[in-house]
């Protein structure tokens, strides 16, 4: 798997695409920090874009490197080598050369300004470790999708409707969810609904630091108690494990079972 | 020839009205300000030398200076009040006054004036208390420079920290007070100043008033009170360069305006609270160069409030700039500046040529569905955000800042 691994992840880094990603962020690094001249400023707008871009990007990247090695992988197949090591291989492979792009790209102007001097550090932290996440998990449900449909435009339809789902249809629904039942104690509800879109919960995660917690606390002392502690964060970032490991698990289920 | 006559027979009756010094201290003759007070004379004044005096009930009841020397400790024991002033023209300086006895039925202070003109309460260090300085149907008073840090851990068993009942003309300036019930309380008293005090970490109120009118708050700071300030039916109170920051919580409020009419709030910072200012109920008030900064809600504006004017603030990256739960709106904005303000200026006079909605419909939804906020800057709400800015339906659509500034408001 290693192997595949290194094999995948050192393609996809000469590739062009890998640092066109790379160059926009330290691009957005940089030019928000020098027009903005506040660091923790720019960790919020760094947070709405890496809220939306990330899970796009890494949905799309996934399912586009599936179908496009797809030859590859049936050489490999040929092998004799376990399925779940191929699929794995190149589905970390992929993620992880997404998340250094993500990381370097950020970090580089960021380090550059004086990060380590400043406060944001933390969040700032928080906000590279929850992109990270979205990265795993959202090649993880693009190789998902790739490993049940044959069909490449199928794919990326399915590919783009689910990110268009938990970016935006999910807060929708969420939000007229809470609307229609507004007479009932609703704390718990926005919770669970918060916790089962891995976007709501990251999103959640770095407002926590940032200025929602107070706001939270105005409607109730459930949300305190739960984003006002160190629980909280600690479910949010279990919840954000499972999150990577169910699809990735699916992958290794579905890999083995799969004709070529 | 009549002011030198009087003239005269001041400097007279200086002559003959020899104000004496009466010392006390543990190995003097007299050794209690009680045993004091009772041989002094009118217009003496008591010298207390350093040390530990164990007194309560201490009455002054004769126009008195006391002065404390190294602020001499008056310990009350915790059996009541303290000192309770009932003559007119007593000073009360330099003491270091701790122990105030807690009751559940009776206010008890370390320094209570009562039904007394031209008092001066200064250089006061209160510890330990329930009530701190405590004035009742008195005016013409100074309360200045002391400092009050009590120990107070609910509100039910607490008290004030410079608590004014029925009184006027008072000036309480450069006071200090931490950690008591409500830091500086007015009720019923009128023309007082407030000025250059700093009130923060009470459980309840910074500052609490009601039913004051004419006052005057000025160059202030509340931070890090239970809930802040509240301001309560007041008229023509005028609030200046005051500054009210993190006041963080649940029902924590910059300000909260309720049945205030005809007030001035200008040059006030209000600093990452979770509501700047809550108005309900107050009209015709002028809000002018205040500057909000990183407040949950900036302004929350509930219910009959009207006429009010909103001129020349910044308001700078607060969540939400206004919230406002009517449909009727009778309040200006003009001349504002927007952190969140996106239009632009072709002709270069400094004011965007688009008019500014402050309110959005997303803080319209929270105020109708707390729980919603957890859906806050999620790109769903920016959508529907964006498309109620372009065609209000829920805001009230003549609520809007036609003249928003493009750069900063400086003064």
């Amino acid at each position: 798997m290693l192997k595949i691994l290194k094999y995948s992840f050192y393609d996809l880094m000469r590739s062009r695409w890998s640092y066109v990603y790379f160059a926009f962020y330290l691009l957005l690094g940089i030019v928000l920090l020098f027009l903005n001249n506040d660091l923790s400023k720019a960790v919020i707008t760094l947070m709405n874009v890496i809220i939306v871009l990330v899970p796009l990007i890494g949905t799309i990247f996934g399912v586009m490197y599936y179908y496009n090695s797809r030859e590859f992988t049936e050489l490999l197949l040929a092998q004799p080598l376990k399925r779940s090591s191929i699929f794995l291989g190149q589905y970390l492979g992929v993620a992880l050369s997404l998340s250094m792009s993500l990381i370097l790209g950020l970090g580089i102007p960021f380090v550059f300004y004086g990060l380590f001097e400043s406060s944001a550090i933390w969040d700032f932290s928080l906000l590279l470790i929850t992109g990270t996440f979205l990265t795993l998990i959202f090649t993880a449900l693009a190789f998902n999708i790739a490993l049940s449909n044959e069909n490449k435009i199928k794919g990326f339809g399915y590919a783009i409707l689910l990110w268009l789902f938990l970016a935006v249809i999910y807060d929708g629904l969420f939000l007229m969810t809470l609307i229609m039942f507004e007479d009932y104690p609703l704390d718990k509800v926005s919770l669970i609904g918060t916790m089962l879109n891995p976007i709501d919960l990251s999103r959640t995660l770095i407002l926590l630091k940032l200025d929602i917690s107070a706001l939270l606390g105005y409607t109730g002392a459930v949300f305190k108690q739960f984003f006002g502690t160190s629980f909280g964060l600690i479910v949010s970032f279990s919840v954000l494990i499972i999150w990577v490991l169910l699809p990735v698990w699916r992958i290794s289920i579905k890999s083995k079972k799969k004709d070529f | 020839m009549n002011k030198l006559f009087i003239f005269l027979v001041a400097i007279l009756l200086a002559q003959t009205n020899d104000a004496q010094n009466i010392e006390v201290c543990s190995t003097c003759p007299i050794s209690t300000l009680k045993d004091a007070i009772a041989q002094a004379q009118d217009f003496d004044t008591i010298v207390i030398k350093k040390g530990t005096y164990k007194e309560y009930n201490v009455i002054v009841d004769k126009p008195l200076t006391i002065i404390g020397e190294d602020y001499p400790i008056i310990d009350g024991e915790s059996k009541g009040e303290i000192i309770t002033v009932i003559s007119d023209n007593v000073t009360v300086d330099g003491l270091f006054i701790i122990n105030v006895g807690t009751s559940y039925t009776e206010d008890y202070a370390a320094i209570r004036v009562k039904n007394s003109k031209n008092f001066v309460i200064q250089n006061l260090v209160l510890e330990k208390l329930f009530f701190g300085i405590y004035i009742e149907k008195s005016r013409d008073g100074k309360v200045f420079h002391n400092k009050i840090i009590g120990d107070a851990v609910e509100e039910y068993n607490s008290g004030n920290g410079i608590q004014l009942w029925y009184s006027k003309n008072v000036d309480i300036e450069h006071n200090f007070i931490q950690h008591v019930r409500d830091g500086i309380y007015l009720e019923f008293s009128h023309f007082c100043t407030i000025k250059n005090n700093v009130s923060s970490l009470n459980i309840r109120y910074g500052l609490h008033f009601m039913f004051s009118n004419d006052d005057v708050y000025q160059d202030n700071e509340f931070s890090n009170n239970g809930a802040g300030v509240a301001v309560m039916f007041s008229k023509r109170i005028k609030m200046y360069n005051n500054v009210f920051k993190e006041n963080w919580g649940t029902a924590s409020y910059g300000v909260l305006l309720k049945e205030i009419n005809d007030a001035e709030i200008i040059g006030n910072t209000f600093e990452e609270n979770t509501i700047g200012i809550n108005i309900e109920g107050s009209n015709r008030i002028i809000y002018k160069n205040n500057d909000f900064k990183n407040n949950g809600w900036a302004v929350k504006v509930r219910g009959a409030c009207y006429t009010n004017s909103f001129i020349e603030n910044n308001f700078l990256y607060n969540s939400f700039d206004i919230a406002y739960n009517s449909k009727v709106n009778d309040n200006v904005f003009d001349r504002n500046y927007w952190s969140n303000y996106t239009g632009y200026d072709l002709d270069k006079d400094g004011i965007g040529d688009v008019p500014y909605r402050p309110v959005k419909l997303f803080s319209y939804i929270v105020n109708r569905t707390p729980e919603t906020i957890i859906l806050l800057r999620s790109m769903f709400i920016d959508i529907i955000d964006f498309s109620e800015k372009v065609s209000p339906v829920f805001t009230p659509d003549n609520l809007m800042d036609n003249n928003p500034l493009i750069k900063k408001n400086t003064w």
